[in-house]
């Protein structure tokens, strides 16, 4: 008697959890304005990427033409494919010392897997990852890019 | 030629007349089996395509996506697209297959389909063969299907086709026993096996609502051994993409899988054909005893709509289950039909003679 009333409850148990199965899934499909999918060249204007999404590597200038770049070189060293080079350059301070500065940052987007060291290294925060995604070129050397602005030059007050 | 679209049985029988007036008969015969012919021909192949494309949008939607959009509006026109491909692609033929069989297989399962499908009540009127032992017809020729997926198993000459079409073969042959059971409970609830006098029976009240809780029954273990009979849905191990690369039809291409193809679904849409006629009423509207004017609202939509809303709806219900459950094993599927659908069918019949014996049904 044990046994039958065990087989009974398993029949029931497992339409039970069928249901459960078919009103998750009854759910995705009577509510489709919440679907994920989106229209990508159509929604172009409109379209917001996530913050957390990692397009490219920026270089953040004020509207002073200024960085916060200092040159050091730590995120060349962090990058694990050799993405990123730095030239950088002597300059004398007011006080007559010599200081180094950066000259050019060279990021090669091409070799770039996105995997965020070099803006987590970056002492100063001048590095961040951009939202644009639309990287495809013409020419290979395209890809090559110089963050920091012609003639611009570091913020004043930030050290290494 | 009166055209009525409540009623299609004056309109063959002007046509019958009309070209007996013209021709001999045997060419009055030769030109309405031509017409039969070409428009099952046209309805299995447009109403396929349909079918892949609803299967397509309604798996997207259930994943939470969108599905074809890019190839005309909405993307109607991808499976015909997707069609034209595969008319042009190259039929390969694997080293040292069975050349014949090989050739055969998909015109067996078509032929089945096709007989399968000659049976079906669309509306009044419109319905080529009107056998006496129509549900006992349909149960025939479904299984002839599993030869043909049995010879496109063993003809391709390859380990994945082979235990692809066993598998199929295995379960095939189990499931046939519980979607027969389930009907004859039905056939003991209508006292006959005519689809036409099945469907004329249901005027009042649907055997799903007649029948209360064993015809439920019947329904939803036809619905799972139909779902099993097309290899569809949990129960398509005999095609598992993960383990077989296609199963039985791995080494098909061009329009001979296209055959495969649309035959899976035209039986979808057969079995789904099927449990419409014998439960949910057929091309019978629906009514409530003593409400009237709804009942006269409800008459006022034509048969051929009511059969196509009901069919798409437990297609629908088909497509759910595909879309939500995994899997089954090989085991899993043996103990869920010889160990529960099995003996739950058999007390059902018990339990719908007792109904029919002491006339409790409506």
């Amino acid at each position: 008697m044990n046994a039958l009333f065990q087989y009974i409850s398993t029949v029931f148990k497992g339409i039970g959890t069928l249901l459960t199965g078919m009103k998750i899934t009854g759910k995705y499909v009577f509510t489709p304005w919440k679907h994920v999918t989106q229209q990508y060249p159509e929604n172009r204007e409109t379209l917001k990427m996530f913050d957390r999404f990692r397009g490219e590597v920026i270089m953040t200038h004020s509207e002073n033409n200024e960085h916060l770049c200092t040159g050091c070189g730590i995120c060349e060293i962090n990058c694990p494919n050799g993405s990123i080079e730095i030239i950088s350059k002597m300059e004398l301070t007011e006080e007559g010392k010599k200081k180094r500065a950066i000259d050019q940052h060279i990021y090669h987007l091409g070799m770039c897997t996105f995997c965020n060291l070099c803006i987590k290294a970056c002492p100063t925060g001048a590095i961040v990852m951009g939202q644009n995604f639309e990287h495809a070129v013409w020419d290979r050397s395209k890809l090559t890019k110089v963050l920091n602005q012609p003639g611009s030059k570091i913020a004043q007050g930030v050290k290494e | 030629m009166g055209f009525n679209i409540y009623d299609f049985s004056g309109m063959t029988h002007n046509m019958h007349l009309w070209f007996s007036e013209r021709m001999s008969p045997t060419a009055t015969t030769i030109v309405e089996w031509t017409i039969i012919g070409v428009s099952y021909m046209l309805f299995v192949a447009l109403f396929g395509l349909f079918l892949v494309y609803a299967e397509r949008k309604v798996c997207a939607a259930f994943q939470q996506r969108l599905g074809p959009t890019r190839v005309g509006f909405w993307g109607l026109l991808q499976t015909i697209a997707d069609f034209i491909k595969l008319l042009m692609k190259e039929l390969i033929m694997p080293k040292s297959a069975d050349r014949f069989l090989y050739n055969l297989a998909p015109f067996i399962v078509m032929i089945a389909t096709f007989l399968a499908m000659a049976v079906l009540p669309f509306a009044k009127g419109l319905q080529t063969l009107d056998f006496d032992i129509g549900i006992f017809y349909v149960t025939a020729v479904s299984s002839v299907g599993v030869i043909g997926i049995l010879l496109a198993g063993w003809s391709s000459n390859n380990k994945y086709s082979l235990i692809g079409a066993m598998r199929s073969g295995a379960q095939i042959l189990s499931y046939e026993l519980s979607v027969s059971l389930s009907l004859v409970t039905i056939i003991i609830l209508a006292g006959s096996m005519q689809l036409s006098v099945i469907v004329e029976s249901q005027r009042d009240s649907w055997f799903l609502f007649k029948g209360h809780i064993p015809s439920l029954i019947a329904f939803v273990i036809f619905l799972i051994a139909g779902t099993a009979e097309t290899n569809r849905g949990p129960f398509d191990l005999a095609e598992a993409e993960s383990e077989l690369t296609a199963g039985f039809h791995t080494e098909y291409s061009g329009i001979k899988f296209a055959f495969f193809f649309l035959a899976e679904y035209i039986n979808m849409f057969i079995v789904s054909a099927m449990a419409v006629t014998v439960f949910l009423g057929g091309w019978m509207p629906l009514h409530f005893g003593s409400f009237e004017s709804f009942n006269v609202v409800m008459d006022f939509i034509p048969p051929l709509v009511w059969f196509f809303m009901k069919v798409l709806g437990v297609i629908f219900l088909i497509m759910w289950f595909k879309w939500t459950f995994p899997r089954l094993r090989v085991d899993q599927i043996l103990t869920l039909e010889w160990k529960y659908l099995l003996p739950i069918n058999l007390i059902n019949i018990i339990l719908m003679s007792l109904v029919v014996l002491t006339k409790f049904h409506l």
